[in-house]
């Protein structure tokens, strides 16, 4: 059976540029080694925190992005040389409102990515017609997009992605600015999608939207895969142990990981089950007052950490 | 079959887009017959009624020039703007077929303005165009407005890779009228321009139009004209599929 999507080690990077007159680049490491696996028919999540590099791994896997290195393959294609094959296969839909023709119709935009998507002739019409239908927007599609709220260009979105009717469908954050009513129907759409037999990739910040459509799911931070399985299993992880981070300051990396791997840590080490990570921040090395500690600190807290996290700061004589 | 069929109706569709502001459409309208009025003034002084059908077919040829360098060269742009570039980009149709049917709808609105420009020299200030060969004039206009329209594609597949290079497509605007010898006879450029000019499809279009209505042979120019023409879109074409592999790879700037 080949597997309807495949990521091996995927890595990409990005070089950002910055100042005006001194340019300098910089690499950023987007994803970092991301591999994961999904069967036909399945919905999987992939849940994560701005800028965990949930785009960027869909960007790959739907051709929009070369891999620095690793592979993935979509129903058995190379997403990097068989572009064509797989580019007819998947739909692609993004959240937010922006990827449509504002000056045409709703109805003459679906007309258009049909044309682009090749749906023959003979059946666009019902096609177009059955996908209004299923998306509530059957009566309003000879309006300009300009006049649609943020809800029916989602919806519009979804019937664009759906029109070539592909195996494999990529959601990049759908549920983004939709009430929650509409939320919950587009939930309803995405849950029935799978019904029909097609392979969802979906990528959203809410455990609770993961929680509830995906078969499994794969948390993503910072680039790499830090846990995955069912629903129920990620639960069980988090509630099983303690996260503890400890941020450091004016050491360097060695010093910490030679110091996560100690005898004394070991027993928090090994109770924090999901994620125990150890840090230094050498970009700070003066202590930081207490209340931008405590906002930084703040910002770690991410999705898939516990319900019983606890943080501390070691001072650094202590190590 | 379904190729055609793509094209026309995405072409139809583009079409739609371009037609739809009243304030766009209203500078379409206006801003090429203002032009026309401009250098027809210039070269009335003379009285020298041959100097005012030159001018006369120039100021048509430039009309499209105008309204077309610049809305073609941000035709990516555009779709960039909107978020569709990605869209298009992830379609399974190569991506100058999706450009092409809106370069010709672009080429559409330009015939328009060579039309308008017309009757506006003839209604303005009786420039009956003594046309000697009529079939040969109407095709240096279609191929005039056909080139334009390729020149801006070439110029907007650059985008894909350089944000801000709609700019050059708005900086060659003027230019363009004096190296496409509209309005200016060639003969009065520095001999260094001369190549440009060459290379530019429109000049041979203009000169084909213009040796059609003086009952001269076109053939040449317009031999000439419908071999840049093409290459510019074989060109942008290859380009297209270059700069897009490239803006995939580096993703600078991203195709969103
Ligand atoms: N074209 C680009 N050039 C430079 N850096 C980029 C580019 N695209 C993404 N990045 C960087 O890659 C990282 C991951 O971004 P990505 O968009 O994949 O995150 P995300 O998980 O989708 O976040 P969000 O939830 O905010 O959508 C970020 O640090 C971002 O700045
Ligand atoms: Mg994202």
């Amino acid at each position: 059976m080949t597997l309807a999507v495949e990521a091996i080690d995927l890595r990409r990077t990005f070089t950002s540029r910055s100042g005006t007159f001194r340019r300098t680049r910089k690499d950023v490491e987007a994803v970092k080694g991301v591999s994961f696996e999904i069967a036909p028919g399945e919905l999987f999540g992939l849940l994560g925190p701005n800028g965990a590099g949930k785009t960027t791994t869909i960007k790959m896997l739907i051709t929009l992005l070369i891999p620095t290195s690793g592979r993935a393959n979509v129903l058995g294609h190379d997403v990097v040389h068989d572009v064509r094959e797989v580019r007819r296969r998947i739909g692609y839909v993004f959240g937010g409102d922006r990827g449509l023709y504002e000056r045409l119709s709703g109805l003459d935009n679906l007309r258009y990515f049909s044309e682009l998507y090749g749906v023959p002739p003979r059946e666009q019409k019902k096609r177009i017609g059955e996908l209004l239908e299923l998306v509530g927007l059957t009566g309003r599609e000879g309006e300009r997009v300009e006049g649609y709220s943020r809800g029916m260009r989602q919806r519009l979105h979804i019937a664009r992605g759906l029109l070539h009717d592909p195996d494999v469908f990529f959601l990049d954050e759908p549920s983004i600015g939709i009430d929650p009513v509409g939320a919950r129907e587009l939930r309803a759409t995405i849950a029935g999608l799978r019904e029909q037999g097609k392979t969802v990739l979906l990528t959203t910040h809410y455990m609770f939207e993961a929680d509830e459509l995906c078969d499994r799911i794969a948390v993503i931070r910072s680039g790499e895969i830090v846990a995955e399985g069912t629903p129920a299993e990620l639960k069980g992880l988090v509630s099983a142990g303690r996260v503890l981070e400890v941020e450091t300051y004016g050491i360097g990396d060695e010093a910490v990981a030679a110091r996560a791997q100690s005898a004394a840590y070991a027993p928090s080490w090994s109770r924090s089950a999901a994620s125990c990570r150890c840090w230094s921040s050498r970009a700070s090395p003066a202590p930081r007052s207490p209340s931008r500690c405590w906002r930084s600190w703040g910002r770690r807290v991410s999705v898939g950490s516990a319900t019983a996290t606890r943080r501390w700061r070691t001072p650094m004589s202590s190590w | 079959m379904t190729r055609l069929r793509q094209l026309v109706v995405c072409f139809w569709l583009q079409f739609k887009i371009l037609l739809f502001s009243p304030f766009e459409g209203f500078s379409a309208v206006v801003f090429p017959l203002m032009f026309a009025t401009a250098a027809l003034l210039v070269y009335r002084v003379n009285g020298d009624p041959e100097a005012m059908l030159y001018a006369g077919i120039g100021a048509a040829a430039m009309g499209i020039w105008t309204s077309q360098t610049v809305s073609a060269t941000t035709l990516v742009q555009r779709e960039r703007r909107a978020g569709t570039l990605e869209l298009v980009v992830a379609a399974p149709t190569p991506f100058s077929l999706v450009l092409l049917p809106i370069t010709c709808a672009m080429a559409t609105i330009g015939l328009y303005s060579v039309l308008a420009t017309i009757l506006w020299d003839w209604w303005l200030f009786d420039i009956a165009l003594h046309i000697e060969n009529w079939p040969v004039f109407v095709l240096s206009i279609l191929m005039a407005t056909v080139t334009i329209a390729l020149f801006g594609f070439l110029l907007s597949v650059s985008a894909v890779r350089y944000r801000t290079s709609w700019a050059l497509g708005a900086a060659l605007e003027y230019p363009g009228w004096l190296l496409c010898g509209f309005v200016v006879p060639l003969d009065l450029l520095p001999d260094v321009l001369r190549p440009i000019s060459r290379a530019l499809a429109p000049t041979w279009a203009v000169e084909g139009m213009r040796a059609a209505a003086a009952g001269k042979s076109a053939r040449g120019d317009l031999a000439i004209c419908g071999a840049v023409g093409p290459a510019y879109a074989a060109l942008a074409g290859w380009l297209g599929v270059r700069l897009i592999n490239a803006a995939r790879r580096d993703a600078t700037p991203a195709l969103s």
